[in-house]
């Protein structure tokens, strides 16, 4: 597992788009350990700040600094979609997609996919079309494929936002099974039960700015700026 | 017409052979045009560049190019005074490939296009968080979405296989060499022996909807909720 792409240091970070800002700017360093949730209203430019980090979006001020060379930083990141996107193809090929394009040869490919299928539930539906899966099914598929080339980091932009209780827990599983063999999560959500079931490090952010960041527990035991206990109350913070 | 029918169901030689012509040049047009077209059509798709959306409207307006145009632009490249005239390919088998390639292309393109550029919408924010290339973009579009491009092949096969103004022009209808179905048609209708003619129409359309249904197979569109 490469790590060493953390600390990511943003240093007065934006992002603007016909000449309004929609993120930033952001200072915030995050280390390589655990789960971290970005968590905040509709529209408070947590998908932003994910793609941000990620490369996906245009930095128009400041500095997103790696450990590593962003293109080595690029290398080892994935990024999981809040509506999955499945390439049209098997459930086996969607997996192999990203290990055929770094090179893995097509039997290395086929047995990773099998595993991953497996190991997210999908075992029996590998030669299915991912088109035809349920949302849920594909949000793990996308998933798997996200975390089949093992990478150090995997963004997720509300990866449970329009699935039911069920998936939700089955996603969260897996997202915990990854975390556990060492995968860093950056996972954006609006949803505060499932910050407090599997946020390790909460960064709360509304109106582009980043208005809290720290450890989950003590954000939400006593949060610290007025934004943050108003949203915790569950009162309409824009 | 009985005598048509007789004519085909006989599988008389000149009719086999002016048959087989047709197929070789329309095929051999289409598979370069699509060489040509599909990369194309992807590369508008997936690249953003100064002049794309020109090129997008050249291509759109080109699909309704005039064969005849097109057979007289080939036929003064290709004649002894023209740039390419040392080459010898007027009126040959070559020359009418070169005025279908002409044709087809714009068609191929354009309705490619189309397609692959839905396709891209769908894929574009998974591709581009995968770091993935160019050519990879294009190759996964253009394998993701054969089964459309197979359509837009169709068309181009559909619109090669019933020209008759540019190869008229290029090829000559010449007997035994460069004399395909259309051509054909054209001579024995002018000659007033339509029973020959018209064996020559079914002949045509048993091609074009053979060749359809060939590929629809070869493709398995429409199975098993394929796309």
């Amino acid at each position: 597992m490469v790590t060493e792409l953390f600390p990511v240091t943003l240093t007065g970070a934006e992002t603007s788009r016909r000449g309004k800002r929609l993120v930033g700017p952001v200072d915030l360093t995050l280390d390589g350990q655990g789960l971290c949730v970005v968590l905040g209203p509709n529209g408070s430019g947590k998908t932003t700040l994910l793609r941000l980090m990620h490369g996906t979006a245009r930095l128009t001020g400041g500095t997103v600094q790696w450990a590593c060379d962003t293109e080595t930083a690029r290398h080892h990141q994935a990024f999981v979609f809040q509506q999955p996107v499945v390439l049209r193809r098997t459930v086996e090929e969607n997996l192999t997609y990203p290990l055929r394009l770094r090179g893995a040869d097509r039997r290395t490919a086929r047995t990773a996919a099998r595993t991953w299928a497996e190991r997210v539930g999908l075992g029996a539906h590998l030669t299915r079309r991912a088109m035809v899966l349920s949302g849920g099914e594909q949000q793990k598929l996308a998933i798997a494929r996200a975390l089949i080339t093992d990478p150090a980091l995997v963004f997720l932009d509300e990866p449970t936002a329009s699935l039911d209780g069920r998936a939700m827990r089955e996603i969260e599983a897996i997202l915990l099974q990854a975390k556990a063999d060492g995968t860093r999560l950056i996972l954006s959500t609006h949803d505060m039960g499932q910050a407090r079931r599997i946020a390790d490090r909460v960064i709360f952010i509304l109106g582009g700015k980043v208005h809290e960041t720290g450890p989950a527990q003590g954000f939400f035991d006593a949060p610290q700026t007025p934004e943050a206990r108003a949203f915790l109350n569950g009162d309409i913070v824009e | 017409m009985r005598h048509a029918f007789w004519l085909v169901v006989t599988f008389d030689a000149e009719l086999a052979e002016i048959a087989l012509r047709s197929l070789r040049v329309t095929l051999t047009a289409l598979v370069i045009a699509c060489l040509i077209a599909l990369p194309l059509a992807a590369m508008l798709a997936v690249r953003r560049f100064r002049w794309r959306r020109a090129t997008i409207a050249l291509l759109n307006a080109l699909m309704g190019l005039p064969p005849v145009v097109v057979g007289l632009i080939v036929y003064i490249f290709l004649s002894r005074s023209g740039p390419f005239g040392a080459l010898g390919l007027l009126f040959t088998p070559t020359a009418m490939i070169v005025a279908q390639v002409i044709i087809i292309v714009p068609l191929i393109a354009s309705i490619a296009h189309q397609s692959l550029r839905e396709l891209w919408a769908e894929y574009h924010d998974l591709l581009i968080s995968m770091n993935v290339t160019q050519v990879q973009k294009m190759r996964t579009l253009i394998w993701d979405a054969r089964r459309a491009l197979l359509t837009a092949a169709l068309a181009g096969f559909g619109r090669g296989i019933g020209e008759v103004g540019a190869i008229m022009i290029v090829g000559g209808n010449i007997d035994n060499a460069t004399r395909v179905l259309t051509t054909a048609i054209a001579l024995e209708t002018g000659k007033g022996e339509f029973a020959l003619a018209l064996a020559l129409g079914f002949v045509l359309i048993a091609l074009a909807l053979g060749v359809n249904l060939a590929i629809h197979w070869i493709g398995q569109t429409e199975r098993d909720s394929r796309w």
